[in-house]
């Protein structure tokens, strides 16, 4: 139904809404369904104030992050301290907001370089077929069937765990899924007539995937790194609680769980509040990334 | 099907050769070297003495020559000495891997009779309260870091309420069926949890696929019990995928073991393993590593053959 006719013809055009026939814009389509999705929606509101309340993180923290306060420390979560204090007085509510900087970087970073390098590699393979699509997917399986946090493990032990390189392995090591999927959308995108008639008007290669290919595979690869944005965020935290990822003083999530193993028992605090907001910022990823997969799936729609 | 399975069987052959390589050059490529912990114990070292020890260990010669003469060795089952036990790399796998098992299979248990039943029932009472209460603890399990779990967990049942022990396999001096299984549970279960959040999902989305079908209004037209449409016609269908997907996470437990068994101080491989990091064992991390990926490799083969066998539909060529 065009857009003119429901202009000139007021009746019809009534009708046509009334139907949900209504032409929408692709960007319209995908907002519609993506609000009906309740837990996505909300886990937007959560994630969007949670980032804001870490980048502020330097304004309305009450405290220094490596601020000691020896008659402060080992208090339980009171107004003064909102999530109470560790054995050196540190303020944990602080700690958390300083933590979530880092472990929020990583995750975002980390999804982005291993998405890119698995569309990369899967956009490749799929496009040119033959031996470079051979050699590429057997080194894909090889990367599968290592098992990944064993060898993260190993490989953050021999480095100097910074930041940036535990942006690189994180990502490094999980593009393997992103590069089957997307390998096989463009498998069965490049075999279409308009692919055809791209290349018929002497386009080049570059810009048939990227203009022409990568715009029809979008959906599966937003939804894929969103996904792998949570995926990011725990395996950093599980290497910082093993003392391999992020180095103290420089609160992480992660790391703010590594010595409270020890301290449990007397001071459950510790333990709880870092971890509740891991799960809590996975889980809205996570929401997220279904709301999206629901709004950007045709096959999906209700 | 013999020929498939031989052809699975070689197939193997390149890609762990593939692995093997890539993490040997992968440890070789750390910056020190295994002698690097007696500079970082700060005690004086003569130079002699760590020309010696890399001579006596083979570390002097180049590392294509390394490889090279590791895989000679491990194609006869020999992994090399640990640097660090001075023992056999094979025999201290051999001792660790009953416990690693014990945990995984009882993970694997737990797992399955909890999801694949909670599955079911999602699907067949869709969009009720016990299936809005599974896709809500399913988005929990599976957004739930694993250690902070077995932590919350040691919190919850041992510190607070002493039902269970915090860690290990059994009390010492007092290690009786009863005391062993109680050491189990808490490791069991958080090791479980995100293979019971995932597999509980796929159940449902796999039965709900299979009761729009065909066959199954031709049983309901034909006056069936709906107990036993469910049970015997449905479920039996919407298992084949499920019960691959299962044999494929097989593997993944052996990472989510690492963690587990960190958290719990349980004696298996994934706690060997971090020792063997931390100590930069060389010839134990490549053992232990190997050892993980041959599981991998073997689990998705079963996962391939399994599939094939439970539906006939599938062909091997």
């Amino acid at each position: 139904m065009a857009v003119t006719t429901s202009a000139t013809n007021p009746q019809q055009g009534a009708l046509s809404e009334g139907m949900g026939l209504k032409p929408l814009s692709p960007r319209a389509m995908f907002w519609r369904q993506f609000k009906r999705h309740i837990p996505a929606l909300t886990s937007v509101g959560v994630l969007a104030l949670l980032i804001i309340l870490c980048l502020a993180a330097p304004v309305i923290a009450p405290y220094r992050f490596d601020a000691i306060n020896l008659r402060d420390a080992r208090q339980p979560p009171t107004l003064r301290h909102l999530m109470g204090t560790d054995e050196l007085g540190h303020d944990q509510f602080t700690r958390v907001l300083f933590g979530g900087r880092i472990s929020l970087l990583i995750g975002l970073t980390a999804a982005l370089v291993g998405t890119a390098t698995g569309t990369l590699i899967g956009a490749l393979a799929g496009y040119y077929g033959g031996r470079l699509d051979n050699i590429l997917m057997r080194f894909t399986d090889i990367a599968f069937s290592i098992p990944t946090l064993p060898l993260l493990i190993v490989i953050s032990a021999f480095t100097r765990s910074s930041i940036p390189i535990m942006i690189l392995v994180i990502g490094g090591l999980s593009w393997m899924a992103t590069a089957r999927v997307v390998r096989g959308s463009v498998l069965s995108i490049k075999q279409q007539d308009f692919i055809t008639a791209a290349r018929m008007i002497g386009a080049r290669d570059s810009e048939i995937i990227l203009r022409h290919i990568l715009p029809n595979i979008l959906g599966p690869i937003v939804v894929g790194a969103t996904l792998s944005v949570g995926g990011a965020i725990i395996t950093e935290s599980a290497l910082s609680f093993l003392g391999l990822g992020v180095q103290p003083p420089t609160p992480s999530w992660g790391n703010m769980l590594q010595d409270s193993q020890a301290t449990m028992a007397s001071k459950p605090w510790l333990t709880i509040f870092p971890g509740l907001a891991i799960l809590i910022t996975v889980l809205c990823v996570n929401f997220i990334g279904d709301g999206l997969q629901d709004a950007l799936d045709p096959t999906q729609r209700r | 099907m013999v020929q498939y399975l031989v052809r699975r069987l070689l197939q193997m052959i390149p890609l762990l050769l593939g692995i093997s390589i890539i993490m040997f050059a992968l440890i070789q490529s750390a910056p020190g070297g295994p002698e690097a912990i007696f500079f970082e114990s700060g005690r004086f070292v003569n130079p002699d003495i760590v020309a010696s020890y890399r001579q006596r260990l083979g570390l002097d010669q180049p590392v294509p020559i390394q490889y090279v003469r590791w895989l000679g060795a491990a194609l006869t089952g020999d992994f090399g000495y640990s640097f660090s036990a001075v023992r056999p790399v094979r025999d201290m796998i051999v001792e660790r891997l009953p416990a690693t098992m014990e945990l995984m299979l009882t993970a694997f248990l737990f797992a399955a009779l909890i999801a694949i039943p909670l599955g079911i029932f999602s699907a067949v009472r869709q969009y009720s309260v016990l299936d809005f209460l599974g896709t809500g603890f399913s988005f929990l399990g599976i957004a739930m870091p694993v250690f902070w779990f077995g932590l919350i967990l040691q919190l919850l049942f041992s510190v607070k309420l002493g039902w269970l022990p915090t860690s290990g396999r059994e009390t010492v001096g007092d290690a009786t069926l009863i005391d062993q299984i109680k050491h189990l549970i808490l490791p069991g279960i958080v090791l479980s949890l995100v293979y019971i959040a995932g597999w509980s999902r796929y159940m449902r989305s796999s039965l709900l696929s299979v009761i729009h079908k065909e066959y199954i209004l031709t049983a309901r037209a034909r006056g069936l019990r709906e107990r036993s449409i469910i049970w015997v016609h449905a479920v039996k269908n919407a298992l084949i995928p499920v019960i691959s997907v299962m044999a494929l996470d097989l593997a993944g437990l052996f990472s989510g073991a690492v963690i587990t068994e960190t958290v719990f101080s349980w004696p298996g491989i994934g706690r060997l393993f971090i020792q063997s990091t931390f100590s930069r064992d060389y010839p134990l991390m490549m053992g232990i590593l190997m050892m993980g990926s041959f599981m991998v490799v073997v689990f998705n083969l079963i996962a391939d053959l399994v599939y094939g066998w439970l539906d006939p539909r599938i062909v091997y060529s």
